[in-house]
């Protein structure tokens, strides 16, 4: 995975709550076995009419919007299935990193496995940079994350909290399996000893 | 030190390794795999030049793309990507030789299903699977959760899983049901208490008279939807119930290896003096035959209530309820039972067991499906469907008019020919009302199996106990 570095991108505001993985992606895409080519499918039934057209106010199909790299979005996004391919759709468009209240718990996990950064901040925190991301072409926003700080358009700073060991994976573009993998002596010794005491397992 | 609960000790049991930071490999006993979520992984192993590493443990069958009529075994009755995916399950399947039940198999069937009734489900294990609703496996006293594609191939390369702790969470209902109210009155209006994001952070045990009066067929609907909730996962401790069901399974265990497996399947429950992050208590009897008015499962109110307006809400709640009233064509202040229906669809990994079919049978019986409402009845597995039969439920089905199909997910997700038309609107007995679920502009109210077919009676969303 590419190391994941500082950045400054437009964020696009998406303020509506509870946005699931059906929005993000919806279920005629999951049919690929690839997990490349989904950013023109991210927000599919949202972002095009049944003919294929854009719809015009749609965030992502305004102009300040279309090459966005972070989303700004309201509480629990990302909540329903495991589809990975939400998150592969949001990268390939672009995205590396959403801000909310919330995510749900599967999609949190399986941003970080893509080089998605997800960030939850406290409800005034996303208040506000909902209001930059609402600046247009000027809601440039900064994020950094070996510091752990979001800069605003103003300069304003946010500090933010992100777990130690997949901060780590993110900034070294670590393979989880990789890792795993070097820790085999202690699975094999689990093996053992669960085969002792499950044996039915 | 205080005692621990169910989720803890089945945490201990299974912890492979831990980091100082609290960072842990756990192990997984079964992994559930379908043809959607998996291809990447597989691809990733062969790419990698990984074997699967407990092929044993690993079980997989195609259901959210096959078709659920006659005469599917024709690739024909497939659109190519569908072929395509059903087609690259078939060959991982044989190459990394693990364990699997294809399409023409008569135990195929949702994942979720298929799990439990061939006995890989059993108390106190680690079940994981590219799929949300894996959840359901939590009613055996299992720590079962969904997973994405690139944790699918973890655990094939490594039979693990890189997790921190979640916190506990009990929700209790208290009492008795009253009749007509179900395991699925239940989670959905534990969803209506929590809200879709309440569970967040948190394992759920769900306890209570209520809960130990249900079958295990309940016990499944209850924890299915314990992810709509936002929970990891849902549990509930094993009993005498579950034992009776796991007992004789095919992949249960026998002889002596089942007397020691109930020897330490009896120590699965919560101290009494554990402790809890959150505690959320209901009345069983005072839970109603509920439905969904909105787009998302949290939008749940009594059958007796009238579809609400967006001032009753708060904060982002306000924009989202407008553009759910607007999706789902509905004014506020109308009497949710007299909203009519276009189709009812019962089925999915949450009412597509047996006990499902009952409760729709005993509606559907002597009566006929409404003039111009289209019936769906999709049973979770080849197994299902062939008790039905057997029982008579199928031919009561058909009586009535309904349309009795082969096993899949079918129109829960509707990723087969299943779906619903544009404004169409539906009863379902499925777990997601999110825009497009069903089909593209699709509008569905998620219901009981029994609220579904005294829906396909009337014609309009009905209080099941009108019927009864």
């Amino acid at each position: 995975m590419e190391k994941y570095t500082k950045f400054t991108g437009v964020a696009a505001p998406m303020p509506l709550v509870n946005i699931d993985t059906d929005m993000i992606i919806p279920k005629v895409f999951l049919k690929t076995i690839k997990r490349s080519g989904l950013g023109v499918n991210l927000f599919d039934e949202m972002r095009y009419d049944r003919e294929g057209n854009e719809i015009a106010d749609f965030v992502l199909n305004k102009p300040p919007y279309r090459g966005a790299q972070i989303i700004v979005a309201g509480d629990n996004f990302g909540c329903g299935s495991s589809r990975e391919h939400a998150p592969w759709a949001l990268k390939d468009f672009g995205i590396r990193a959403v801000v909310s209240t919330s995510f749900a718990d599967i999609f949190f996990n399986n941003c970080f496995k893509n080089g998605i950064l997800p960030i939850v901040l406290p409800p005034e925190d996303v208040a506000k940079l909902m209001d930059d991301a609402e600046r247009g072409a000027n809601a440039q926003v900064t994020i950094d994350l070996e510091n752990q700080v979001i800069t605003g358009p103003d300069g304003g700073e946010i500090a933010f909290e992100v777990d130690a060991f997949r901060k780590h994976c993110l900034l070294n573009g670590l393979d989880d399996i990789g890792l795993t993998l070097e820790k085999q002596d202690a699975i094999d010794r689990f093996e053992t000893k669960a085969a002792q005491e499950r044996p039915w397992v | 030190m205080s005692g621990k609960t169910l989720y803890d000790k089945i945490w201990d049991a299974h912890l492979a390794h831990e980091a100082e930071d609290g960072t842990s490999l756990l192990y997984i006993d079964r992994h559930l795999v379908h043809e959607v979520t998996s291809p990447q992984a597989f691809e990733g192993l062969r790419m990698a030049g990984r074997q699967v590493h407990a092929p044993d443990k690993t079980i997989a069958v195609p259901d959210h793309n096959v078709p659920t009529t006659a005469g599917r075994e024709n690739p024909d009755q497939m659109t190519e990507d569908s072929r395509i995916q059903v087609a690259a399950l078939d060959k991982n399947a044989k190459d990394f030789g693990i364990h699997y039940y294809p399409v023409n198999d008569i135990r195929q069937g949702i994942v979720h299903i298929v799990g439990p009734e061939q006995g890989w489900t059993l108390p106190g294990m680690t079940v994981v699977c590219g799929d949300s609703h894996t959840a359901t496996h939590g009613a055996f006293g299992a720590l079962a959760h969904g997973i994405g594609t690139s944790e699918v191939e973890h655990v094939l390369a490594t039979q693990t899983l890189i997790q921190k702790k979640s916190k506990n969470m009990k929700v209790e209902i208290t009492g008795k049901l009253r009749p007509g109210v179900t395991a699925k009155d239940i989670t959905l209006a534990v969803i209506g208490e929590t809200g879709t994001a309440g569970g967040t952070g948190y394992v759920i045990e769900y306890c209570g008279e209520a809960i130990r009066d249900l079958s295990m067929e309940g016990r499944m609907t209850v924890c299915n939807m314990a992810i709509e909730g936002g929970a990891r996962a849902g549990l509930i401790a094993p009993d005498e119930t579950t034992f009776a069901y796991v007992k004789g399974r095919p992949h249960a265990p026998k002889g002596a290896q089942w007397d020691a497996a109930l020897a330490w399947w009896k120590t699965l429950k919560s101290d009494d003096d554990a402790q809890w992050d959150k505690v959320v208590t209901l009345k069983g009897e005072e839970i109603e035959p509920v439905v969904t008015w909105g787009t998302s499962p949290e939008d749940v109110l009594p059958i007796t209530g009238v579809v609400p307006s967006p001032e009753d809400f708060k904060g982002g709640k306000v924009e989202a309820a407008k553009r759910s009233l607007d999706y789902m064509g509905l004014t506020p202040g109308t009497p949710l039972d007299e909203i009519k229906i276009d189709t009812v669809f019962v089925g999915s990994c949450t009412n597509g067991r047996i006990e499902d079919l009952r409760e729709v049978a005993k509606i559907l019986k002597g009566r006929k499906v409404a003039d111009g409402v289209r019936m769906m009845i999709v049973p979770g597995s080849g197994l299902v469907r062939e008790q039905a039969e057997a029982e008579g439920l199928a031919e009561i089905f058909t009586k009535a008019g309904a349309d009795w199909r082969l096993a899949g997910c079918s129109m829960c997700l509707a990723m087969n020919p299943d779906q619903l038309a544009p404004e169409e609107r539906c009863a379902s007995t499925s777990n997601r009302n999110f825009e497009g679920r069903q089909g593209y502009k699709g509008r569905t109210h998620l219901v009981s199996p029994g609220m579904a077919a005294a829906a396909a009676v009337t014609g309009h969303l009905t209080d099941v106990r009108e019927l009864v």
